[in-house]
């Protein structure tokens, strides 16, 4: 949709999908999952060069010419994801951080003290700072009002694929800070991101839900139409509910028989 | 002299530098970026930084990731 573009740290970008490449079953895979997104910014990693993958992957995300956006996944503490990111940026050549600070094995959540402490320091070094956060609207108007250029909330934990589960929270997180909210986490169909875009939310961040689906380009395919049709029914506005019935066809008129 | 790069002890020569480091641990490999002792050495200056026995050095590159 033209005229509806999504600006984030002063970049602007027509998609508001925004696709993750963890969990990519080949490169073959990702390229054609990253073509049939219509994405414009994809995350990655950092790891030790033993365990990462060969330079192709970059050259594909090079060749499409999308906008990387590095990850701290894996930090544990502000320290641990305030280095990683600087090596990011040594390493990719853009202060662009999506900022991951976990505070729990099982779940993967974020840990809100580290992440905020995290993303002060990182802001203050002059990263532009896209924070993963939980769905708490108090701690995602803290990350705003510390500089992040982006607040994303997850709907469900990382690679559960159990969509959103408190829709409330995003709703108010969303009331609650003017720059952008991505819904990041969680997402496992369509209808997950639909309802996302629904909910206010600026962007859709989501890997798992497309990597390793069995059919990786033709659901990149169904997220970006799913992105599209909820945001076109946000800005359409949704009806009312209602308790009872209220008849579409008119009663006026209704003949005798 | 021994340091240790990513985790586990290795021997490099006496006077290698953190490029000639990079060289031998990460050829091929692009984006490449490398923390001695927690702290970034940016890729200009890894020719002229020499590495010490006792060094922890990270060799990083790009991998995928959600």
């Amino acid at each position: 949709m033209s005229g509806d573009d999504l600006t984030i740290g002063g970049e602007t970008f027509t998609s508001r999908l925004l696709l993750g490449t963890g969990g990519v079953p080949s490169l073959e895979a990702l390229e054609a999952a990253v073509h049939a997104s219509g994405t414009e910014l994809v995350t990655v990693a950092l790891r030790r060069v033993e365990a990462s993958a060969s330079g192709s992957m970059v050259q594909v995300l090079d060749r499409a010419g999308v906008r990387l956006l590095p990850n701290t996944a894996g930090c544990r503490t502000a320290r641990e994801a305030v280095r990683t990111a600087r090596l990011a940026r040594e390493a990719f050549g853009t202060d662009w951080v999506k900022l991951e600070v976990i505070g729990d094995d099982v779940t993967l959540l974020p840990d809100a003290v580290e992440l905020l402490d995290a993303a002060e320091q990182l802001v203050a070094e002059g990263f532009t700072v896209l924070a993963y956060t939980t769905d708490d609207p108090v701690l995602g108007r803290r990350l705003a009002d510390a500089g992040c250029a982006a607040v994303m909330p997850l709907g469900s934990p990382i690679g559960s694929g159990l969509g959103i589960r408190n829709p409330h929270n995003v709703a108010l997180l969303r009331e609650a800070v003017q720059v952008p909210v991505v819904l990041d986490a969680g997402i496992g169909t369509a209808s997950d991101a639909a309802l996302a875009m629904e909910l206010g939310c600026d962007a859709v961040l989501l890997a798992s839900a497309v990597t390793r689906a069995r059919d990786p380009e033709r659901m990149a395919l169904a997220m970006r139409r799913a992105v599209e049709g909820g945001r076109l029914a946000r800005l359409a506005g949704r009806i009312p509910r209602r308790w009872h019935a209220e008849a579409s066809t008119p009663f006026e008129g209704l003949p005798a028989l | 002299m021994q340091l240790t790069v990513n985790g586990e002890a290795a021997e490099v020569a006496d006077g290698a530098t953190v490029a000639d480091l990079v060289a031998a641990r990460a050829p091929g490999h692009d984006r490449v970026a490398v923390a001695r002792n927690g702290d970034v050495v940016p890729r200009s200056g890894w020719a002229q930084t020499p590495l010490a026995a006792g060094d922890a050095v990270e060799v990083l590159a790009p991998t995928a990731g959600g």
